[in-house]
This record gives C-alpha cells, sequence and structure tokens, in this order.
C-alpha cells in the first residue's frame, strides 16, 4: 500500500490578537500633550506603523496595541506636543 | 525550426524549446556564459509571440530565482537558466525554493568556478548546490536536454514532490554545439504534460496568507526537513514512471535515475555522468572489442541518489571506476563518495576507484576513459588501491608530485 507524503510548509493566516500585536516589543511610547498640539497631522503622514487615528475631540490618538515606540512622530512634530516616555 | 520535426540545434536552444513545449507562463532570468543564448532564445520567443509567457528582467540571479518562486507560489509554471557563479549567487534563494515546495525548473549549464575566470565545463558550480533540495539531473545529449526538461516538470509537480528542479548541460559540449534533435509538436506535450495545479498553497490576494514564517524547534522545522527527504525518496519511483511514459508516448527513453549500457554481464563497471557518459559507450565498444567485460552505468539523477539501483547494479562485480569533474577538496569526487556509501555496508561490495578528471573543461576523450579504466583495473587486481581518489591527467611535472605523495602516503 502507498502511504501519502506529507508535504509540510510553514504557511499560516494573518490574524489579529496577540499574535500580531506589535506594541508588545516597545520600549518607548508617545505621550500627546493636546495643548500644544495643532492638529497639522503630520504625526499621522509619517508614522510608518499607520497607528494614529482621531479620537473623540478632534485630535491625534495612538493605538498602542501596534505602535513600537519608534519615535518618528515626536521628531516631526512641529509643536513639539509628542513626547516618548518610558513604559 | 518546425515541431514534429528533426532539427540541428543546440543544447541552449533545446532547453529554451523545453520551455516554450511545458507551457512555462513565467520566466525571470539574468545572462551569464554559457547559459546566455537560453534566455536569449526564450526572450525572442515571448517577443515574436511563439511563446505565451511573461518575461522579467531582473538584475542579478538572486533576484531571478526569487522571482520565479513567488509566480511559481502565485500558481504558474516557471522556468530559468543559469551557469556557474550565477548559481552560487542564487544559493540562498535555491534553499527557499526547496522549502517552499514551488516545483521551479532551471536549466544549469555547467561551468567551472572562478577564480581563475573559466567558462569551461565543470561540475563543481551544481555540485556545490546539492544538498539545497533540488532534485538534480545531468544528462548527456541536446535530445536529453529538451525531453528531460518536459519529464522534470511532470516529476517536480507530483503532489507527492513538490520539489525545485535543476537539469544539468555541460557547458559548450552541449550548450554551444548543434545536434540533431526531435522536437514534439506541442499538442503531444500538453497530453503528456498537464497544467501546473497547484494543491499545497497558493498566494491568492482574495485569500491572504503569510509563508516562511518563524518555526522553533518544539514546532515542526525538522519534520519539514524529513518531508523534502521522503519527496526526494519518493522521486526515484516517479522518474522511473514518468521516463518510461514518455517513452511510450515519444518512443525515446533515456533512463530514469540511471542507465545502464552493456552493463548485465560485465565485470568491471565505467560509472560517470553528463557527456563523459555519452564519450564512456564508445569507450565500452572499444574494450568489449577488445574482449574485456566492462559495461556503463551512466548516473542521471545526483538528486535524488539512486542508491537502491547502485547495489543492485554493482554488487558481485569486480571493480567501479568512478569519474568525477568535480573534486571535493581533500575527500575525492561527490560521486565518487556517494557511490562508496551506498556500497559500503553490503557484502560483495567491489572496490571503488575514483578519479578526479576534466576539470575546467579539460578535454576528455574516450581514450582517456579506457586509460582509467586499464588503470584502475590494474590497481584493483594488483592490490595498488593506496588512496581514496586520483588525479587524471594532471600536467607532467606536477603528476610527478602526485605520484611521489602517493608512494609516502
Amino acid at each position: 500500500m502507498e502511504l501519502e507524503v506529507p508535504i509540510l510548509i510553514p504557511v499560516s493566516k494573518p490574524r489579529r490578537g496577540a499574535s500580531g500585536e506589535t506594541g508588545l516589543w516597545r520600549i518607548e511610547k508617545p505621550v500627546i500633550d493636546e495643548g500644544k498640539c495643532i492638529k497639522c497631522w503630520i504625526c499621522w503622514l509619517y508614522c510608518p506603523e499607520e497607528v494614529i487615528y482621531e479620537d473623540q475631540s478632534g485630535f491625534p490618538a495612538i493605538d498602542l496595541s501596534y505602535c513600537k515606540g519608534c519615535g518618528v512622530c515626536a521628531d516631526v512634530c512641529p509643536a513639539k506636543a509628542i513626547e516618548m516616555v518610558r513604559e | 525550426m518546425v515541431e514534429g520535426e528533426w532539427d540541428i540545434i543546440t543544447g541552449n536552444h533545446a532547453a529554451a524549446l523545453a520551455a516554450k513545449l511545458a507551457r512555462v507562463s513565467v520566466v525571470a532570468a539574468y545572462p551569464i556564459t554559457p547559459q546566455t543564448t537560453v534566455v536569449e532564445y526564450l526572450a525572442s520567443f515571448i517577443e515574436s509571440g511563439y511563446m505565451n509567457a511573461e518575461y522579467i528582467r531582473v538584475e542579478s540571479e538572486h533576484s531571478a530565482m526569487a522571482a520565479v518562486i513567488g509566480a511559481a507560489a502565485a500558481g504558474a509554471r516557471t522556468f530559468t537558466a543559469t551557469s556557474s557563479q550565477g548559481l552560487l549567487y542564487m544559493a540562498e534563494v535555491l534553499h527557499w525554493a526547496a522549502g517552499s515546495r514551488v516545483p521551479v525548473g532551471m536549466a544549469v549549464i555547467n561551468r567551472a568556478l572562478g577564480p581563475p575566470w573559466n567558462i569551461h565545463v565543470d561540475h563543481q558550480d551544481a555540485m556545490s548546490q546539492r544538498d539545497t533540495g533540488w532534485l538534480q539531473i545531468y544528462v548527456s545529449s541536446n535530445q536529453e536536454v529538451l525531453d528531460t526538461i518536459i519529464m522534470m516538470y511532470k516529476v517536480a509537480e507530483h503532489p507527492d514532490v513538490m520539489l525545485p528542479f535543476m537539469v544539468c548541460l555541460d557547458a559548450f559540449v552541449l550548450s554551444h554545439t548543434f545536434m540533431p534533435v526531435k522536437i514534439p509538436r506541442q499538442e503531444e506535450v500538453d497530453e503528456f504534460l498537464p497544467p501546473y495545479r497547484p494543491r499545497h498553497w497558493l498566494l491568492d490576494p482574495s485569500e491572504p496568507i503569510s509563508f516562511g514564517n518563524l518555526v522553533l524547534p518544539d514546532e515542526e522545522y525538522q519534520e519539514m526537513r524529513w518531508s523534502i527527504d521522503l519527496s526526494m525518496r519518493r522521486a526515484l519511483e516517479i522518474m522511473e514512471d514518468v521516463a518510461e511514459e514518455f517513452s511510450e508516448r515519444f518512443g525515446r527513453y533515456h533512463g530514469g535515475a540511471v542507465m545502464k549500457y552493456r552493463l548485465s554481464d560485465a565485470d568491471y563497471v565505467l560509472l560517470t555522468s553528463a557527456t563523459l557518459a555519452s564519450e564512456a559507450e564508445v569507450a565500452i565498444d572499444i574494450m568489449r572489442d577488445e574482449g574485456m567485460r566492462v559495461g556503463l552505468l551512466k548516473l542521471r539523477s545526483f538528486r535524488p541518489f539512486p542508491h537502491r539501483d547502485l547495489r543492485e547494479s554493482l554488487q558481485g562485480r569486480k571493480g567501479v571506476i568512478v569519474i568525477d569533474r568535480s573534486i571535493s577538496f581533500s575527500s575525492g569526487g561527490p560521486m565518487g563518495n556517494e557511490v562508496r556509501s551506498s556500497l559500503y555496508d553490503i557484502s560483495g561490495a567491489p572496490p571503488v576507484v575514483n578519479y578526479i578528471a576534466g576539470l575546467g573543461g579539460r578535454d576528455i576523450t574516450y581514450n582517456d576513459l579506457i586509460m582509467m579504466t586499464k588503470d584502475a583495473i590494474g590497481r584493483i587486481s594488483t592490490g595498488r588501491l593506496k588512496r581514496p581518489y586520483y588525479w587524471y591527467k594532471l600536467k607532467p611535472e606536477y603528476q610527478r608530485v602526485e605520484l611521489a605523495e602517493e608512494v609516502i602516503s
């Protein structure tokens, strides 16, 4: 009797959840001072992870589940409204 | 050139035609001597509308292989070709192709490796890639180039195999030499080789998957390697079945993993591959006329390695003469070593005499093959088998050093 040859390949489905939460890698997180923020959205434009969104009050907010803490937003902010804070 | 007729073409032309007849739909390749005309033929086939495929122009062999892996993962039958340093440049991605289980096809025009610069035949390039998980077939004529590429798609795409393959042809001796080749008709090839339908995985934007992810020691990394090994072993039988089916349909049989010539009653067996094997047929005929009982075992498939075939064919013979066109430094010829390891634990195993010959395109004629066979028989009958391998036809001043070394060791 011929036995079937198992072809094993490393394939998986991309999914949300703990396995995809890249925010776990972060050392520093961005904190936005709404008093200084001028809503220019340059942080949103430059964020490499696309984790900046508009909150209910119309200010930029950060989805920390996926923010890797690279600090690009703080660096590009013209109003110096974003500070990187140790977790 | 008319399909269904005889024509006189080069090995590289035969390789390009085989890709066309196999209905390859994506070609990515970077030119390197002596492979260049393969990709030139393919480019002109596609440009003129004779072949229906995408031709991806890439900036290196590494990218060529990456491109065909991607295309194969998306369900295309793919082809590329390379030589020598180009094959080495692909090395990293060769492992990716096998691990991805994509049946990519490639013609490797065997050429010496630099330095020193040399464009002539030598098997070191492909032998250096023997552990990448690719099926490796060495061929002896332009007809065999064409037929083998078509056959190997059928083997590689078998659901039990799913591995990439390289068909290896000797630089210039085949790649640039014109020989009569019977070109099959497209409909005949279509009947023999059905379209590629990936069954195990497919890149499909409507159902996204990620591939090649992290697999840790406690997961199935080791089992994935085992599965490639098992598929390779299974490929030996499939190769034989496909060769027989091809012979029924097209009337040409080049052998499965091995091809035997005047072997049944032979006391001594000459074992070699590629164009040295066709030269060896002439040598065998001459030695037979002289009354020597010698036969030829041509090794077509180096990966998978046909251990069982060799054990059955070689057991009980008086000696085996293995001629390698590459060297595993300080260890011998890659084929010689494999043959020895095949035979080591069987009773009645014949002595194996391994020669390293014809490197960098140094000419090996039938007379040289006769010389090696007679030298080996002399060594076996007088017990002068001091060393695991011998260099053949070094220049005299170096041969003296080698002989002195043999006396000392």
